[in-house]
C-alpha cells in the first residue's frame, strides 16, 4: 500500500427531491480525501459533513459494498459505475482521481427507472421482467437427483457467464435507447442453455421481451455500450442468443 | 421457565421422517385461507416465501432493499455443503451431522442438526432443477471440493459466486409466485414492529422507506428471515443494511434471544485502512489452501515483507499446529492472528494485519496455476489495497462475518412466541458455537424449502386465532410507538452522527467482545455501552424528514437496536465462563492456550428474556442432551 495521499475534489452531484420535482447539479467542494477510500466512502464522508452542517445528505443506494448485490450505481463523469472496467461503483477507489478533479455524479437515467431521490432510482421494472418468465416452473420437492442430467462443462460455463448478471441497471443507463436487452438476454440465455430451462425457452423469451417493452425500455440498436460498462462483463453474445430464442418463439411455437 | 425444544421422540435418524408422517396437515382448500408474512428475502426468506406460496398459502414478503434479489446471502463465495457423496470419498448424512456438531463445539441441538444434514441433499436437487449453474466436471456431472478443512469433498459451488446463484434461484421461484399472485411483494420496507394479539404473532408494522408511511399487515403467522447481527461490530463483512431490528422487535415482544455471544470472526479479510472505513471485504477462505500465514519474528519490524529474511519470519500457524498448519478452523486462525498483533508483531499501517504469502505456492505451481485458482481474489485485493499479491504478500486480518446466535426456536423453528417463526441466520439453531464453512447457505435453504413449509402447518391447523383486522388496538399501539421513536430522532438535533456513534459501539464490542473476552473487559464494555446508549438518545443528530427516503433516519433506528442488543450479547458472554467455538474466554483455556469447554456447567443454550427497557434480561437455560455422540475436546495440533 502506498503512502496515505489525500486529494481535494469538486463534486457536481445530482440533487432531486422526488420523481415529480425538478432536479439540479449541486457543487460541493470536498477536501482531504484519502486516496485509499472507495468512492462510496468518500460520499459517506461528504454526508457526515453535510449532516453536521445542517444540510441534507446525498441519498444513494448501496448495500454489500463488495460488488455483488447490484444495489449501488451512478454515472460518474459520463460513465456508468465510473471509468474503470468491470467494476461496480462501490469498488471504485479515489486513487483513480487526480487532485483538483471535478467529478460529476448523476443517477441512472431512463424512463423505465424513475428517480426516487438524488441518486436513487426505482428499478422495479427489472423485477417485473423476471416475474414474466425468468424462472423454471418447478415446485420445491419434486426435483430429480442433481446428477440425473449431465451438462457439459462448456454449456455450464456459458450459463454461468450469463447468470453472473447482478441486475444493477448500468446497461440501461449506458444505452442511448435505454434498452434492457443485455439484462433480459442474460437470464434468457442462462436458462435456454441449460436442459432444465429448455422446455419453457420460447415462452420465456417472448414474454420477457414483451414485458421489457411494456416497462418503457427502448430497443437494441447494437451500440454495445451495455457490454462496455457491465461490471460483470456480460457479453452481447447473449443478445444474439435472445434474438434467436425470440425468433423461434415468433415463428415456430404456439406462444400467443 | 425452561424453553422446550419440542424435539420429537424416536431414534435420531428417524425423527424427521416420523415427524413428517404424523403431523397435522392443512387441507389444501384451507391453505388458501391462511396468510403468512415473511420478512427478509435472503436464502431463507425467499425460499420460504416461494415454497409456502407453491403450497397454496397467501404470502406477503418484505425486504429492505429495492429488490428481493439483493439480500446479503448473495455475497457468499465459497459454496454449499451437501452429503451427496458424489466423489465416493466416504461422506454420509451422519458424517455431515457429526462434523457440524463437532465444528459447533457441541453447543447445538442434535435433532435440528441431524435434520439439516438429512435435507442437504434435497437442496442440491432443487437448485439444479431451478437452473443454478453449479460447477461441473468434464463428464458433465457436478463438481465438488473440500472446504474449510473438511476431510471429504462435499462442497458444491458456482465459481466464487455460490451465494449469488443460489439466491437468484430462490428469487426466481419467488418471482414466479409473485406473477401467480400468491406472493405480494413489498420491497424497500423495514419491519418496524411485531404485532401480537392475545399473545400470538399476528402482524407487523412495516415502514415504507420511500415515503415514510407506516403500513399495517395482519396474518396468521409471521416468519422472520432477517439475517444476523454482525454489524454490532460496526465493521464486518456484512452489507451495510444488515441489522438486528426485526429480532429486537420480537425480543421486546417476548421472544427469547439465544446464545447472542456466539459470533464468528472470519480469519481472511482485507484489513482496515482508515477511520472512514465502512466495511471489511472477505477474501475466500480457500486462499489458506496455498497461502502461508506469517508475521515478522521481531516486534515493530517496519521493513517491507520481501526484505525480511526467511529466518526472521514466524509461520506461527505451521509451528503451533503442525498437522493442520494454515488450515486450522476459522476461530483458531483468527485468535492466533490477534495474538500476534496484540504482541506487536502485526504488520501494515495499523499493525493489525498478518501476511498471507503465496511466494512458495507460485514457486511450486507457477503463477498461472495460482492465477487460475485465485485470480479474481487477487484482482479484488489489488484494487482495494493497490498492491500486487503475486509479488508482495497479502495482508489479512479477521473480521466479524456470521452470527450463530439469534432468536430462540424449537424443532418447528417457532420461537417461544406462538406464531412467530424464525429461519436462516436469524435463528440460533444449527451451528452451535461455531459454523463450518459452506454451511450457512445449506441452513438457509433447508429452513426455507424443506423445514418451515412442513412445520408451520401444525401451528396453523392446530391453534385458534381470534378474527381480527388491522384496526385492532394492538396495531394502533405499535404504529404509534414507531412514530414516536422516529420523531424523537428527528427532533433531537444533537451533535453526533449515527455513523460516528455506531463506530464507537463497534470499537467497544470488537475490543471487549470480539475474538477474546474476559470478565473485566466484558464488565467494562457493558458499562460503556450503557453510557453510549444514553449519549445516543441525547446527542444523535438525524437530518432530513420522515416523509421521504432518509437513510440516516433508517440507520438511527437500527443503531438504537444494536445498542440495546449489544448489552444482551455482552451479558451472555459474561455468564458463559467457558470457551467454546467462537466464544473464547481467556479465563478458560488449556495449558497450551487453546479453548477449554466446561461441559458440566455450560452444556446448554442460553435464552434471554426481555424484562423492560434499561433492565437486565432474564436468563433461561435449555439443557443440551447428546444421546448419540460423545463430547470431545477439539484438537488441531
Amino acid at each position: 500500500m502506498r503512502e496515505n495521499d489525500t486529494i481535494d475534489i469538486t463534486l457536481k452531484v445530482w440533487r432531486q427531491k422526488g420523481a415529480d420535482v425538478k432536479g439540479r447539479l449541486e457543487t460541493i467542494d470536498v477536501k482531504n480525501i484519502s486516496t485509499h477510500m472507495s468512492f462510496l466512502e468518500m460520499l459517506d464522508v461528504v454526508n457526515e459533513d453535510l449532516t453536521l452542517t445542517g444540510r441534507e445528505p446525498v441519498e444513494f443506494d448501496n448495500d454489500c459494498r463488495e460488488g455483488i448485490c447490484g444495489m449501488c450505481g451512478a454515472v460518474i463523469n459520463g460513465h456508468a459505475h465510473g471509468p474503470e472496467k468491470a467494476m461496480t461503483l462501490c469498488q471504485l477507489h479515489m486513487r483513480k482521481f487526480k487532485n483538483g478533479a471535478t467529478i460529476v455524479v448523476e443517477p441512472w437515467r431512463s424512463r423505465a427507472f424513475p428517480i426516487i431521490k438524488d441518486l436513487i432510482v426505482d428499478r422495479s421494472a427489472f423485477d417485473k421482467i423476471i416475474q414474466s418468465g425468468g424462472y423454471v416452473s418447478m415446485n420445491a420437492g419434486g426435483a430429480p437427483d442433481a446428477n440425473a442430467i449431465p451438462i457439459s462443462q462448456e454449456i455450464a460455463d456459458k450459463a454461468m457467464d450469463a447468470a453472473a448478471c447482478i441486475g444493477c441497471g448500468a446497461c440501461v443507463a449506458a444505452c442511448p435507447n435505454s434498452s434492457a436487452m443485455l439484462f433480459v438476454s442474460a437470464k434468457v440465455s442462462q436458462l435456454a442453455l441449460l436442459p432444465q430451462g429448455k422446455p419453457e425457452a420460447a415462452q420465456r423469451a417472448w414474454s420477457m421481451v414483451n414485458t421489457m417493452d411494456r416497462c418503457g425500455f427502448g430497443n437494441c440498436s447494437n451500440e454495445k455500450e451495455c457490454e462496455a460498462v457491465c461490471p460483470k462483463e456480460i457479453s452481447i453474445v447473449n443478445i444474439a442468443r435472445l434474438n434467436r430464442e425470440f425468433l423461434k418463439a415468433s415463428f415456430f411455437s404456439t406462444v400467443e | 421457565m425452561q424453553p422446550d425444544g419440542k424435539v420429537p421422540g424416536g431414534p435420531l435418524t428417524e425423527k424427521w421422517n416420523r415427524y413428517r408422517s404424523t403431523i397435522k396437515l392443512v387441507n389444501p382448500a384451507n391453505k388458501r385461507k391462511f396468510n403468512i408474512i415473511v420478512v427478509g428475502t435472503g436464502l431463507a426468506g425467499a425460499s420460504a416465501a416461494a415454497t409456502l406460496a407453491e403450497l397454496g398459502y397467501n404470502v406477503k414478503s418484505f425486504c429492505i432493499q429495492d429488490s428481493p434479489r439483493r439480500a446479503h446471502s448473495i455475497a457468499a463465495q465459497g459454496g454449499i455443503n451437501a452429503a451427496k457423496n458424489y466423489p465416493n470419498d466416504g461422506d454420509s448424512t451422519w458424517r455431515l451431522f457429526y462434523d457440524t456438531i463437532k465444528g459447533g463445539d457441541y453447543r447445538s441441538r442434535e435433532a435440528n442438526t441431524y435434520r439439516l444434514a438429512q435435507l442437504s441433499t434435497n437442496i442440491i436437487d432443487q437448485c439444479v432443477a431451478q437452473g443454478v449453474p453449479f460447477a461441473r466436471d468434464y463428464g458433465g456431472l457436478l463438481a465438488n471440493r473440500s472446504f474449510g478443512g473438511a476431510q471429504v469433498s462435499r462442497t458444491f459451488y458456482a465459481r466464487g459466486q455460490t451465494g449469488q446463484q443460489l439466491l437468484l434461484g430462490a428469487y426466481s421461484s419467488l418471482s414466479r409466485q409473485i406473477a401467480a399472485g400468491k406472493v405480494l411483494m413489498f420491497p424497500r420496507r423495514e419491519m418496524s414492529d411485531l404485532v401480537l394479539i392475545d399473545g400470538q404473532a399476528r402482524g407487523i408494522i412495516a415502514r415504507n422507506l420511500v415515503n415514510g408511511e407506516y403500513e399495517r399487515h395482519i396474518a396468521d403467522a409471521v416468519v422472520l428471515a432477517t439475517g444476523g447481527y454482525g454489524n454490532v461490530f460496526y465493521l464486518s463483512t456484512n452489507a451495510t443494511s444488515c441489522n438486528v431490528g426485526a429480532a429486537m422487535h420480537a425480543y421486546r415482544k417476548g421472544a427469547f434471544l439465544a446464545n447472542p455471544c456466539f459470533t464468528q470472526i472470519h480469519p481472511t479479510c482485507i484489513p482496515q485502512s482508515g477511520d472512514y472505513q465502512s466495511k471489511l471485504t472477505l477474501m475466500s477462505e480457500s486462499l489458506r489452501n496455498d497461502g502461508r500465514v506469517w508475521v515478522p519474528r521481531n516486534q515493530d519490524d517496519k521493513r517491507p515483507p520481501n526484505a525480511i529474511p526467511e529466518n526472521e519470519r514466524n509461520y506461527y500457524l505451521e509451528e503451533k499446529y503442525p498437522s493442520f498448519g494454515n488450515l486450522v478452523p476459522r476461530d483458531v486462525a483468527s485468535r492466533n492472528a490477534k495474538e500476534q498483533c496484540d504482541r506487536g508483531n502485526g504488520v501494515g499501517a495499523t499493525g493489525y494485519a498478518v501476511y498471507l504469502d503465496f511466494k512458495d505456492a507460485i514457486k511450486r505451481d507457477g503463477k498461472d496455476v495460482i492465477a487460475k485458482k485465485y485470480g479474481n481474489l487477487f484482482d479484488m485485493y489489488a484494487n482495494i489495497i493497490d498492491d500486487d499479491p503475486y509479488k508482495t504478500p497479502m495482508m489479512i486480518y479477521p473480521a466479524s462475518h456470521y452470527t450463530m446466535g439469534g432468536l430462540w426456536v424449537d424443532y418447528d423453528l417457532m420461537s417461544n412466541v406462538p406464531g412467530l417463526f424464525v429461519i436462516g441466520e436469524a435463528n440460533f439453531s444449527d451451528h452451535g458455537a461455531n459454523r463450518l464453512g459452506a454451511s450457512a447457505l445449506m441452513q438457509g435453504l433447508a429452513d426455507g424449502y424443506f423445514v418451515l413449509p412442513y412445520t408451520i402447518g401444525p401451528y396453523l391447523a392446530g391453534t385458534v386465532r381470534p378474527s381480527a383486522t388491522t384496526d385492532h388496538p394492538a396495531f394502533k399501539e405499535a404504529a404509534d410507538a414507531v412514530d414516536t421513536r422516529i420523531k424523537s430522532f428527528l427532533n433531537n438535533k444533537g451533535k453526533r452522527t449515527v455513523d460516528e456513534i455506531h463506530r464507537e459501539l463497534g470499537q467497544i464490542t470488537w475490543n471487549y467482545c470480539g475474538m477474546a473476552r474476559n470478565e473485566a473487559g466484558l464488565t467494562e464494555a457493558l458499562q460503556r455501552i450503557k453510557e453510549l446508549q444514553t449519549e445516543f438518545w441525547e446527542n444523535v443528530r438525524v437530518p432530513g424528514s420522515a416523509d421521504d427516503y432518509n437513510l440516516s433516519l433508517q440507520k438511527a433506528g437500527r443503531l438504537a437496536d444494536f445498542l440495546e442488543f449489544a448489552q444482551v450479547m455482552v451479558t451472555d458472554a459474561l455468564v458463559r465462563k467457558e470457551s467454546c467455538g467462537g466464544h473464547f474466554r481467556e479465563e478458560s483455556k488449556t495449558e497450551e492456550g487453546e479453548a477449554l469447554r466446561i461441559d458440566e456447567e455450560y452444556c446448554h443454550t442460553a435464552a434471554w428474556e426481555y424484562k423492560g427497557s434499561g433492565k437486565p434480561p432474564e436468563f433461561h437455560k435449555e439443557p443440551l442432551v447428546f444421546e448419540n455422540i460423545a463430547l470431545t475436546q477439539r484438537s488441531y495440533k
